[in-house]
């Protein structure tokens, strides 16, 4: 427990790390205040609908303008601003509240509020939770046109002059994403939760975020001192000086940890025996490239290349592939980029088998199965692909979800048989191209020695390995507790394909969240891989922790854990191994531990 | 020359209409000049109203009836049915 006292201590959930402290904003999210008046004439009545009119197009051109700002910086959340532009125009607030102002001749103001009030009560009978809290952006934006229709600025977190913790009740995705980072030391609200969109910006922000503070609104005076932990989730209000020293001296630490692991990010990953491992990092679009290079990631591992066949009526063409690649090789360069083949499933795909209705998808017509049996998608891909690396000369291709060494060759056939076509129209290709396959299908691993006789490299996909193997499908909240990557089972399969790989000599990555867990580590080091791939923001840390690792030592520590009989044993092992021979690394980060089942906080 | 056309459509996707799926209605419906309207039992919301359409509740598995009135009547429901069966474009 740290020491001292404080008036309010209050524990939440830490969604986005880092410890602030700094006087508390209040952003008071009540509602403009309204005054009620009758139109004199027929002449006001038209007026009061122009002043209404008026104050739409104004709200609309700010959401425009604040939509074209986040899709440059978040553009995922840029379909809630649609949304929200959407509304604005519609019938059941647009139409109703005209009609409101022809009918009781009553001012814009009022008539908004009523048409406002009129949808809250058709909202409040609909049973989909989902549906009835939509009734939220309805009012957010009624909100803003009221504002312009007052002239009033409500206090809105845009306009924060001085560096404070902004203390809220909820805060909307667009009032976060309107949050000035510059100004904005942290962030605490009463509701949310992990997966909120708000959680989701305030973490690509980087602002220490405690949410679902359940009262933190009404606890605190704007003002007031606090602090904020955006690890453990907690929230302290008025400390005494032996509090505050505490944390000020947390923040030092954690500061200078983060600065240190950043300032050395760049730098190879080597243990303290000298053996070094290559770390690179997943991503999935474009523009996460520049994380790519900023957390010194050496090249990408897997890059996913979904993304651009989503949302289509048709497969993306070649030349909308070609630039795409294009782009992030030349930018990774002189790195590698490793391109997965489209790993989709037969319902995202536009083409003909689009809809088969499968009971059991994960099972079925997708990914490599579904390239080979359309493989015109699949052609168009590979030769988009092809030509790119006859130019940046940095590519590496990848099947996934190969199951056995005859689909293997399948996939290579097509690929021949693309590059032949290329050759015929003397078009340059990377004649060296290296191959590789995901090892993600518990059969793959069976049959990994056969496999490698027949490739470049692997790449073990951990995601996909860890549900095939265990028979868990995630994302089913029935079985998801039992999705465990720490089970046995699953180390021993990782071990079977890496020792698989280095006899036939080829090299072997591991990509997938348990690459990037800063707690396996020490563990991952021991199945003497090539390389590890992850998230780029996880990069820093875990080539920090390698570098007070040591290769001998992980052997040992592998050998150990592959005798236990249980994920939990191996996870036990594996904090205490961390708080006894890694303290520095993880004792920032205490919580991640402590959230963990029966971990040893005293070491031995 | 005024038409009107119905359509019996099944909900597929797998969230049903919320607010992604609705503003795409609205998107095609607008392009067109008729009166649309999706009727679920009975009640009727304005196929150009995402509130409308969000307020009907239509989660995967609901069979609605879309009906539409007007010049370009059978040109809208033709569009309309695209959408739909590719499920707004999700999963």
């Amino acid at each position: 427990m740290p020491p001292g006292n404080a008036r309010v201590v209050l524990q939440g959930i830490g969604v986005a790390p880092g410890i602030a402290i700094g006087k508390a904003y209040r952003v008071d999210r009540n509602k403009v205040s309204l005054v009620y008046y009758y139109l004199p004439s027929p002449d006001q009545t038209k007026r009061e609908k122009e002043r209404f009119h008026t104050a739409v197009d104004k709200a609309e051109a700010d959401l425009k303008e604040l939509r074209t700002k986040i899709a440059g910086e978040l553009p995922e959340h840029a379909h809630i601003i649609d949304t929200h532009i959407h509304i604005l125009r519609d019938r059941m607030l647009y139409d109703e509240t005209i009609r409101i102002i022809d009918e009781q001749e009553i001012n814009a103001e009022w008539a908004l509020r009523q048409a406002l009030e009129n949808a809250q009560q058709i909202f409040a009978k609909i049973d989909d939770d989902y549906i009835r809290s939509r009734f939220s952006d309805v009012d957010f934006v009624a909100e803003r046109v009221l504002q312009n229709l007052t002239g009033q600025n409500k206090q809105s977190v845009a306009g924060i002059r001085e560096r404070v913790i902004v203390v809220a009740q909820d805060l909307s995705p667009a009032d976060t994403i309107q949050l000035q980072v510059e100004k904005t030391l942290a962030i605490v609200t009463d509701m949310g939760g992990k997966t909120s969109h708000t959680a989701i910006i305030t973490r690509s922000l980087d602002i220490p975020t405690v949410v679902g503070l359940e009262n933190v609104y009404q606890a605190v005076r704007s003002g007031e001192l606090m602090v904020v932990d955006g690890h453990a989730g907690k929230v302290i209000i008025d400390p005494d000086e032996e509090l505050l020293n505490y944390y000020y001296e947390r923040q030092y630490q954690f500061e200078r940890y983060r600065k240190e692991v950043v300032r050395c990010a760049e730098l190879p990953a080597e243990t303290e025996d000298g053996y070094i491992i290559r770390i690179q990092a997943n991503i999935e679009l474009l523009e996460e490239v520049v994380a790519v290079i900023d957390n010194g990631a050496e090249g990408v591992g897997l890059y996913r290349t979904e993304y651009l066949y989503l949302n289509l009526d048709q497969p993306p063409t070649e030349e909308t592939l070609f630039w795409d690649y294009r782009e992030v090789a030349e930018i990774i360069y002189p790195e590698m980029l490793t391109i997965r083949t489209l790993d989709l499933g037969a319902d995202k795909l536009a083409t003909k088998s689009r809809g088969l209705g499968e009971t059991n998808p994960a099972l079925g017509l997708r990914s490599i199965r579904l390239c080979l049996q359309e493989d015109e998608a699949f052609r168009t891909q590979l030769r988009a692909i092809l030509r790119v690396s006859g130019i940046t000369k940095n590519i590496k291709v990848m099947f996934p979800m190969i199951s056995g060494v005859g689909e293997l060759r399948a996939a290579r056939a097509v690929l021949e048989e693309v590059k032949q076509s290329l050759r015929q129209e003397s078009i340059e290709f990377d004649e060296n191209l290296q191959v590789g396959i995901m090892i993600e299908v518990p059969s793959a691993v069976a049959v990994a020695d056969l496999l490698a006789r027949e490739v470049d490299f692997f790449s073990i996909g951990t995601n996909d390995l860890v549900q095939y193997a265990l028979a868990i499908d995630r994302a089913n909240e029935n079985v998801a507790h039992l999705y465990e990557p720490l089970h046995p089972a699953i180390l021993r399969m990782i071990k079977q394909a890496a020792d698989a790989g280095r006899q036939a000599g080829i090299s072997v990555s591991l990509c997938g969240e348990l690459a990037g867990e800063p707690l396996y580590i020490p563990i991952i080091l021991g199945f003497e891989l090539d390389s590890l791939s992850m998230n780029p923001l996880a990069v820093p840390r875990v080539k920090q922790i390698i570098r007070h690792a040591s290769l001998e030592e992980s052997k040992v520590c592998l050998n150990e854990v592959l005798q236990f009989t249980t994920a939990g044993e191996i996870n036990d092992y594996l904090c205490d191994l961390a708080w006894r021979r890694f303290r520095e690394d993880f004792e920032l980060f205490e919580d991640e531990m402590g959230k963990l089942p029966a971990a040893s906080g005293t070491g031995q | 020359m005024i038409q009107v056309i119905r359509k019996e459509l099944t909900i597929r996707n797998k969230l049903g209409l919320h607010a992604r799926a609705a503003a795409k209605i609205v998107q095609t419906s607008n392009q067109f000049q008729s009166n649309i309207r999706i009727i679920k039992n009975g009640r009727e919301a304005d196929a150009k109203s995402m509130l409308d359409i969000l307020t009907l509740s239509c989660p995967r598995g609901t069979r609605i009836e879309l009906l539409a009135e007007g010049k370009d009547a059978a040109e809208a429901l033709t569009a309309l049915a695209v959408l739909f069966d590719n499920k707004f474009g999700e999963e």
